[in-house]
């Protein structure tokens, strides 16, 4: 069963006298496991989709199914309750909050838990999912840092286990490596596979093909419009780029 | 939280410094003898001529001691007979007003010495033969030289300088207040007017002093009231006696108590206003930053009741902890003010809530706004926003 289905997704604003279709009729499947790169120019909508998807925008019209419930009709706090659940944000620019803990960074998600097994913990327990995360991505020794007093890298990585720390089915990383260099950013895509292969669908929005070539399958957006889906030549592996 | 504190200690610090040159003000205008009341006996018409104040013998000293005991607003009275007569010294002499009273008229009139000391309870009693004299008179008798222990004759009657008054100037009238010679009220009636008078323990006048603060009004009114009791006047009966303030020094008292109220209070408001837009400032300069902070929290999975009561629980500590902080700094800053402008502060409740009352409600409402207005949005639009 697809993980992700959106039947005819649309999204317009209107500015001034016109309406610009920023999605205009998308209509994609994403099962689960897949590690799918979502390329384009700039405007093409590949962003817009990406927040379609992480159900941080509304569309203007069409369906969207995420794991088997019906996003375009639920209310703001399901929405909330949804993307706590199911879904881990990796930003461009990580967004973490400064003056906080990479612990208490990580840890933030578990403090809105609502339903299932990560609802209502201690901040004890919170605690401790957050540092065997932190852990995961390579930064058990860092757990106390603020954001300023780390890497353009090891922000990222905070910001991957903060996705994890509430055990999602869906990874999504807008530009993750878009203000870091590219040895870390090979680092940070190959925690991503790493990720992939232990069974998380990954969804990366990106611009550069070498990123879109750790994916398995390529989706390229044109002017609201999907205009080539097709799996990668070349399966990635870790050393495929290198 | 640092805009709060200052606007907080601000206003404190204004408003004590202004309460206290008000109280100043008050206090100074208060010394001028504001709250001066003189009772003066009635007059007695005979064949037809009305006498003036002071001619008939309705007042007697115990109706001094009743306005005094009785009357919780009067600090004090003192009953005075008054006349006038020939001062001697030596080959000196000259003419000044006699008045015979108790030590409670020093009191009441404001009146200190530079040199000697007031009358001992023997010499009111006993009729002591001792004067306190007048700046005027002691420059005309004795020049320079000290008056004090020296013997002066009034009216004939030998009397021993036993303090010499401080400078008093002109009353409102232009009479000199300084050309006087003071002596025991007992000595007065029995030995210098003692002849002429005829009801036992009459005196021609009673100058009464309110305490500070009082409403002069209302303490004639009850000076007026147990008079008329005393006197036994009832009905329509007019007063055998008349009661006459400063009025015009009570009408300066009123026009300055107005105007300081009117500076303190747009001292106040300026200093609310001046905190008021710092701490708007401050909370408002932050709102890029929460609403990103907002926008991620939506992301991660908070509802938009999470953001409102965490950002209401977030403004209302820190209005509490900089209100604390900042009446703390105002203490200390009105202290410096006493200690090193030597000013008269007063620290008022009143100010404090009113600073941190008007500090915290703008606090929070800065610090609730943006976070309502942010959590209203698509969780895109607030991480996005610039």
């Amino acid at each position: 069963m697809s993980l992700i289905k959106t039947h005819q997704l649309m999204k317009s604003y209107g500015i001034g006298e016109q309406t610009v279709h920023a999605l205009d009729g998308v209509s994609v499947s994403i099962e689960q496991g897949e590690f799918v790169a979502i390329v384009g120019a700039s405007g093409s909508g590949k962003s817009t989709f990406m927040n379609m998807l992480g159900c941080l925008d509304q569309p203007s019209s069409g369906s969207y199914d995420l794991g088997g419930e019906d996003v375009a009709n639920m209310t703001t706090d399901e929405l909330a309750d949804l993307r706590n659940r199911r879904i881990g944000f990796i930003f461009q620019q990580f967004n973490l909050l400064a003056r906080t803990s990479a612990l208490e960074n990580v840890a933030l998600p578990l403090l809105y838990a609502r339903v299932g097994p990560l609802a209502g913990l201690s901040k004890e327990q919170r605690y401790e999912h957050a540092k065997q995360r932190l852990e995961q991505v390579g930064l058990g020794e860092r757990l106390l840092n603020t954001p300023a007093q780390l890497s353009g890298g090891q922000q990222q990585r905070v910001a991957i286990a903060r996705a994890l720390v509430n055990d999602p089915d869906l990874i999504l990383a807008d530009e993750p490596t878009g203000a870091l260099d590219s040895k870390t950013s090979a680092e940070v895509m190959a925690l991503l596979t790493q990720l992939n292969q232990q069974g998380m669908t990954v969804v990366v929005v990106t611009h550069e093909s070498d990123v879109a070539a750790y994916a398995s399958r390529t989706i390229t957006f044109k002017d609201g419009k999907v205009i080539d889906d097709s799996p990668n030549k070349k399966v990635s592996s870790l050393g495929g780029l290198s | 939280m640092l805009g709060i504190i200052i606007g907080v200690a601000a206003v404190i610090v204004m408003i004590a410094v202004g309460s206290g040159a008000q109280a100043r003000v008050k206090e100074q205008i208060a010394g001028l003898g504001s709250n001066l009341m003189i009772l003066w006996a009635g007059s007695v018409t005979t064949a037809g001529v009305r006498g003036g104040s002071g001619t008939a013998q309705t007042l007697v000293e115990d109706d001094a001691w009743a306005v005094m005991n009785e009357i919780a607003e009067i600090q004090v009275a003192a009953p005075t007979q008054r006349g006038s007569g020939q001062i001697v010294w030596g080959n000196a002499n000259w003419l000044a007003s006699i008045v015979g009273t108790t030590p409670e008229y020093f009191e009441a009139r404001d009146w200190g010495l530079v040199n000697g000391r007031l009358f001992e309870a023997g010499e009111m009693s006993g009729a002591g033969k001792v004067a306190i004299i007048g700046q005027t008179v002691a420059r005309e008798l004795f020049g320079d030289s000290d008056p004090v222990d020296q013997i002066i004759r009034v009216r004939g009657v030998p009397f021993t300088v036993i303090g010499l008054l401080e400078r008093k100037g002109q009353s409102m009238m232009g009479q000199d207040q300084d050309d006087i010679v003071i002596i025991p009220l007992t000595t007065a009636r029995n030995k210098i007017f003692g002849a002429l008078q005829g009801r036992i323990g009459r005196v021609s006048s009673i100058f009464i002093k309110a305490k500070d603060g009082v409403d002069m009004k209302e303490a004639e009114d009850k000076v007026r009231i147990l008079l008329r009791q005393r006197h036994r006047l009832t009905g329509n009966t007019p007063d055998d006696f008349s009661l006459r303030n400063l009025t015009e020094i009570l009408q300066a008292q009123e026009a300055a108590s107005k105007v300081m109220a009117i500076l303190l209070a747009a001292v106040a408001s300026v200093s609310l206003l001046v905190g008021g837009i710092g701490i708007m400032n401050i909370m408002l300069v932050s709102v890029t930053e929460r609403t990103r902070e907002i926008g991620l929290r939506l992301a991660v999975g908070a509802r938009s009741k999470d953001i409102l009561s965490q950002f209401l629980v977030e403004a209302i500590t820190l209005s509490t902890i900089g209100g604390v902080l900042g009446i703390l700094l105002g203490g200390l800053g009105t202290w410096l003010v006493a200690e090193l402008a030597e000013w008269p502060v007063q620290l008022s409740v009143l100010s404090i809530v009113l600073a941190v009352g008007f500090s915290a409600v703008i606090g929070i409402f800065f610090g609730y706004y943006p976070a309502r207005k942010a959590s209203s949005m698509q969780p895109i639009q607030a991480l996005r926003y610039e």
